[in-house]
Parts: C-alpha cells; sequence; structure tokens
C-alpha cells in the first residue's frame, strides 16, 4: 500500500504544478538514507557525514520542514564494504527512501549504485572518488560533493596547456599509487589533448639520497615543464637539484606537495613551483556556521568529508524543496540547473553527476608562501 | 659525451655519499664481525646533533666557517658517545653469544634510535641549512657537478687516506687489524680488546656524523627514518666492495653509484635498484667475499 500511495504522489507530482504537488507531500515524511561506514576501521570517514546530515535536517525541521513534510533520516551500516553495501542499499529502498546521502567508499558505492538506479533513487556522496563513477555513464542516478580523483591532473594539465602554454613535458612519479596514478592520468590528458608532447615518464625511488641522475635526465629531455607526482620529499630534493644545476624547467605537482613542509624545506629553490590543491573553504561563511554548530553540538571539530556531507545534504534538500516532489526526474532537472549555496560557494551538477564548483585550484609559491592563482 | 660525463658525476656523488657511510660497517665487520645494523641511525643522529647545533650557532651570529667548523665537531663527538654507548650496552654484553644474538641486538637498536628521535624529534621532515656555499669557481661547472658534490667527493677521498693511515702505521692501527686477525691471541699479547672495539666504534660513529652532516646539507632535509635507506644502500655496498676492506667499501660504494646513475640515464630510474641488486648476485657469485674482500677459512 505504502509504494502504491507514493507512486500517486510521484505521478500527481509530474502531471500537477509544483504547488500542488506541495500540497500533496505535506501530509507525508521526507526520507532521507544516509549510507556509510559508521562502525568498523573506517567509521572515522562516515560519521561526520551522519553528523553533518543530522545538523542540516535539524535545521529545516526546525523551519518546518519541505514544502511542509518533515524529513526524516534512516541512518545504514555498510562498514565500506561491498558486499554489505547491497544489503544497506536494499534495506533502505524497501523503507521507502526518497534520496540518499552516501555511501562512503568507492568501492561500497559502485556495489550500491544499481539497486538504487533500478528503484529511482538519487544518490549523492560526500566521499566516493572512483572517477568511473560518474564517467563511465552507468549511474544517471548518481551525484558526488567531491572531485574525482583525476579531476586533479585534469586541472594541472588544463594549466599547463592553456595557461602556460608548454609544448614538452617531462613526468615524474614515486612509484606509489597517488603519485603514479596521478602520473598516469596526466599523461592520458597531455596526449589525448594533443597540444603538447610527454618527452620523459620516468619513476623515482622515494627516499634515495641523490636525484641528480634522473635531473641531468630531465635536463636532456629538453622538457619545458616537469609535472611531478608524489610527495613533498622528493620534490623538494628534485626541485633543489634542478635549481642547482641553473635549470629554470618549469615545475608543476599535485596536493601532496602543496604542504608548507615544501616550502620551509626547498626554501628559496620553492619560488615559482606551482602545485595544485583543494580550494580553501575555510572562509566561507556556511563552513563557519556549520563548524560552530557542530562544535557546540559536539564539543571538537568535524571530521573527514564534513564540509562534503553539508554540501551534499543542502543540495538535495534544496533540490527536494525547489522540485516540489520526490520525482527522480524532477530533483535531477534541480540539481543541473539550479546553483546551491555550500560551504563550497555555489555549486551544480554536470550532466556525468560531478559538481561544478568543487575541484582542484592552482597554486603557485610566491615569497614563501602558496598564493591560488586562477 | 657532455651527458655521459654529467651522469658520472652524479653517479660519483652518489657514490661518495655511500661511501661516507659504508666506511664505518665495514670498519666495525673487519673488528668484529657484527654488521652494525644501527650505524644507519648514528648517521641519522649526527645530522640531527648538526641541525640543532648548527642552527644555535647561527642565532648567535658565528660567522660560517666557524659554524661548519663547530657543527662538524659538535656531531662528531656526539654521535661518537652515541656509537660508544650503544656498543657498551648492546654488543660488548653478547661478545660471547652465538653471531645471531648481537645482530639482533644491532637491528633492536637500529629500531629503538629511529623511534627514539621520532619521539624526541619530530616525525616531519626538517630543513636543513646549506651549511656547504656555492663556491664562485665551482660557477661555470654548476650545471655538470656542484660544489657540494665536490665537497662529499673531497671529504671521501680524505677520509679515506687517513683511515688508511691509521690502519697501517700507527699503534692502534695495529692493535686494530691484531685484534681482527685474532681477538684471543692479540688479548694474550696484551692488547686492550674492549679498547681497541671502542675505539673502532667512535671512529666509525665520527665518521658517519660527518657524511650526516654533508649529506643532509646536500639534500637540504632530513627526518628520524634518513638512516634506515642510506644504511641499506651503503651496506650493499660494502658488501659488494668486500665487508671488512676500507677500499673495498670506497670502491663498492662508487659502483653502486655509477650503476644506479647509468642505468637510470640509459634505461629508466624505475630499474635504478633492479640493476643495482642484479650487480651485487652476479659479483657475490663469481667473489662470494666482495671486490677486495679476503675469503678466510671459518676458524675452528
Amino acid at each position: 500500500m505504502k509504494m502504491h500511495h507514493k507512486l500517486l504522489t510521484m505521478i500527481a507530482a509530474a502531471a500537477l504544478t509544483a504547488g500542488m504537488a506541495a500540497g500533496a507531500m505535506a501530509a507525508d515524511t521526507i526520507k532521507i538514507g544516509v549510507a556509510g561506514a559508521h562502525s568498523g576501521d573506517l567509521a572515522s570517514y562516515g560519521l561526520p557525514t551522519v553528523k553533518a546530515a543530522e545538523l542540516v535536517v535539524k535545521d529545516i525541521n526546525a523551519k518546518g520542514g519541505i514544502n511542509g513534510a518533515k524529513l526524516e533520516l534512516l541512518v545504514e551500516d555498510d562498514v565500506c564494504k561491498p558486499e554489505v553495501a547491497t544489503n544497506t542499499a536494499t534495506k533502505l529502498v524497501s523503507q521507502g527512501v526518497n534520496v540518499v546521502i552516501g555511501h562512503i567508499c568507492s568501492g561500497a558505492t559502485k556495489a550500491a549504485l544499481p539497486i538504487y538506479r533500478d528503484a529511482g533513487i538519487i544518490v549523492m556522496s560526500p566521499s566516493a572518488t572512483d572517477s568511473s563513477l560518474t564517467q563511465s555513464g552507468d549511474y544517471p542516478n548518481f551525484y558526488r560533493t567531491i572531485a574525482p580523483n583525476d579531476a586533479q591532473a585534469r586541472t594541472e594539465v588544463d594549466f599547463a596547456l592553456n595557461t602556460l602554454k608548454v609544448k614538452t613535458i617531462a613526468i615524474i612519479h614515486d612509484k606509489g599509487d597517488y603519485g603514479k596514478g596521478f602520473a598516469e592520468d596526466a599523461k592520458k590528458f597531455i596526449e589525448q589533448s594533443g597540444k603538447a608532447k610527454v618527452v620523459l615518464f620516468e619513476g623515482i625511488t622515494p627516499g634515495a639520497v641523490d636525484y641528480s641522475a634522473v635531473v641531468q635526465k630531465i635536463k636532456r629531455s629538453g622538457a619545458e615543464a616537469v609535472i611531478f607526482g608524489g610527495y613533498h620529499p622528493e620534490a623538494s630534493k628534485i626541485v633543489t637539484q634542478m635549481r642547482k644545476k641553473r635549470m629554470t624547467t618549469i615545475f608543476l605537482s599535485d596536493d601532496g606537495v602543496k604542504d608548507d613542509t615544501f616550502i620551509k624545506v626547498a626554501g628559496k629553490y620553492a619560488e615559482g613551483v606551482y602545485a595544485t590543491g583543494p580550494a580553501d573553504v575555510s572562509s566561507n561563511p556556511l563552513t563557519k556556521e556549520y563548524h560552530d554548530k557542530y562544535q557546540q553540538a559536539y564539543g571538537s571539530e568535524p571530521g573527514a568529508f564534513f564540509d562534503n556531507a553539508i554540501a551534499a545534504s543542502l543540495a538535495l534538500t534544496n533540490a527536494l524543496a525547489k522540485a516540489g516532489s520526490t520525482d527522480e526526474a524532477a530533483i535531477a532537472n534541480v540539481l543541473h540547473t539550479e546553483d546551491v549555496a555550500t560551504p563550497f560557494g555555489s555549486i551544480r551538477f554536470d550532466s556525468k553527476g560531478d559538481a561544478i564548483g568543487i575541484g582542484f585550484v592552482v597554486y603557485q609559491v610566491k615569497d614563501g608562501q602558496y598564493v591560488q592563482i586562477q | 659525451m657532455d651527458y655521459f660525463i654529467e651522469l658520472f658525476f652524479s653517479g660519483l656523488t652518489r657514490g661518495s655519499i655511500y661511501a661516507l657511510i659504508a666506511l664505518g660497517y665495514t670498519m666495525v665487520y673487519g673488528i668484529i664481525g657484527l654488521i652494525n645494523f644501527a650505524h644507519g641511525e648514528i648517521y641519522m643522529i649526527g645530522a640531527f646533533t648538526a641541525l640543532i647545533v648548527s642552527t644555535v650557532l647561527s642565532i648567535f651570529g658565528f660567522p660560517l666557517p666557524a659554524i661548519i667548523i663547530l657543527t662538524l665537531l659538535a656531531s662528531a663527538i656526539w654521535a661518537a658517545a652515541y656509537g660508544y654507548t650503544v656498543e657498551k650496552i648492546a654488543y660488548q654484553p653478547l661478545r660471547n653469544a652465538p653471531r645471531l644474538s648481537p645482530l639482533i641486538s644491532a637491528i633492536g637498536m637500529s629500531m629503538f634510535l629511529q623511534n627514539y628521535v621520532l619521539l624526541a624529534q619530530t616525525p616531519d621532515f626538517l630543513p636543513f641549512p646549506a651549511l656547504i656555499p656555492d663556491f664562485d669557481f665551482m660557477e661555470p661547472y654548476a650545471a655538470t657537478i656542484g660544489s657540494s658534490d665536490l665537497v662529499i667527493l673531497v671529504t671521501t677521498a680524505v677520509v679515506m687516506l687517513l683511515l688508511t693511515w691509521l690502519i697501517k702505521f700507527t699503534r692502534t692501527g695495529k692493535a686494530m687489524r691484531a685484534t681482527a686477525q685474532d681477538r684471543k691471541m692479540a688479548m694474550l699479547v696484551g692488547i686492550n680488546v674492549d679498547n681497541v672495539i671502542s675505539i673502532t666504534f667512535i671512529i666509525g660513529s665520527a665518521l658517519a656524523a660527518i657524511g650526516g652532516l654533508l649529506i643532509a646539507a646536500h639534500i637540504g632535509q632530513i627526518n628520524f627514518y634518513i638512516g634506515f635507506i642510506a644504511g641499506i644502500k651503503a651496506f650493499t655496498a660494502a658488501v659488494l666492495g668486500g665487508i671488512g676492506s676500507i677500499p673495498g667499501a670506497v670502491l663498492g660504494s662508487f659502483i653502486l653509484g655509477l650503476t644506479e646513475a647509468f642505468a637510470t640515464g640509459y634505461v629508466s630510474s624505475d630499474y635504478e635498484d633492479v640493476f643495482a641488486f642484479s650487480l651485487l648476485v652476479l659479483i657475490l657469485i663469481f667473489r662470494p667475499a666482495g671486490l677486495l674482500g679476503k675469503a678466510t677459512i671459518e676458524k675452528v
């Protein structure tokens, strides 16, 4: 009976004007599922999202809910395991959730998505970064408020090709998951663009006492710029040895190098180095507002992905309110077309489900500090 | 050809860095047949001492040459004190134990010292001041070889010559050689073997501290973990050259450094370790005692 009633509501929402549909919803509650790791060793990734959803929902309910309907949270644990996540998703669907915030881990999200897709439920993750989740096109019901893994390499390559206009690039990485993944994405994007050539692609051994041989190799390759995938200890050794050999080659790197320790260690040789990193959101009023609320409620600083989860909760509730219904197409339409204010500034979603406005920006070391450019 | 020379010099730099650490390994092994795994940590402690002393001295406004000399002395003495203490605590009580026991004790010492510095100092990387200035006369060659590379090369050569002289031509050296040949017999002819071993640890640790200072100034950063990787590579070099032999340690270090540099330059830096260790395996197949090591018959 419950499902039948919901179906009626959805038909009504689609057929009638928004105002009348809101009336139809008023009698009901809107159920928001929150799925992720809430116990086990990855609980620290999932719990801040629950708290974020609770804070946002509490605010909205205090103001009378959405179009008269109260919000209800259904929290389910998937312990970040794909095999558990399918059960979690099935349970949430059978409880009749309208939208889902989650899941937290990419693997669990991937396992759960087909179940939501078949039930016509929109899912928004604050933390699943696997690039294929949006880019494969398999999950049109999936959105996220975090930049995908390859966004950083994309930002870096765009900057190198379009702003710096370099034609020959050497890519060096530290053979680790993070550095090598970044380097391979960067190589792929450069080759796809056809605007520049990758003249050198090499892995180095982290912790070595001296990198002068690989520095000589970079020099010999004639690269105008070096893109380095890895962390700051190796980056500072390489950039120092390059500059000591009087090479002026542009040096670009990733979030692992966008660290003040890099500047401290490389000193004057750090000047002019570019590094990508997430935009600083700490001065955004919404970020402050929710951090303060969290501080009042729990007496500590919020944990991982809290800002992303606030953004997801705000984006979803805003879409529910503006769509005036819980129909998937109506919510999706709002998500794609209307801007919503979040801790990351105002965002909306591209056709694949990635947030426009959440991503990486390029920084440059100027006078011993990372300064955002663009 | 230019490229070849550039790679040759970067191989020499790496080699002399390894050599400064490998000398300590090989000296200790030569005297008591112990692989002192804590040696890399003594090197790291030398670098930390140098950082602390040089920072304090530069706050008081000492001129650079004074800072370098005082820092060198302070870190050499401090590291020597550590080396001496480690030997007294961890190795001397096990002098007559089976050979495996002091080896395990050495690994324990290495972990202890790493974690001690991690807790007492910091887990982060720290910037190390550029104690070796860029010499003006080196400017035309800066693209090929840096000032710090030159200083490291020269220091390694000088240290090797001094050590060879010490061991060949002094009374202490004679006592060391006697202890190495036959500890019991050396005792019987009136050599204070414990003192000789302590002196060996003191010299080896002071050398490691000098290495720590120069290498940290060369790469510009230190943390508690630098001793481990550098120690492993230096140990490999010492084995390659014939552990126990001082010229062997230097030769092995240069061969290892040059192999890595040319493998990086002409093949790929992804494979530098593959080449380095393949070479080690090959040399040990054909010369099990290393290049300059003497194949000794196990005494019964």
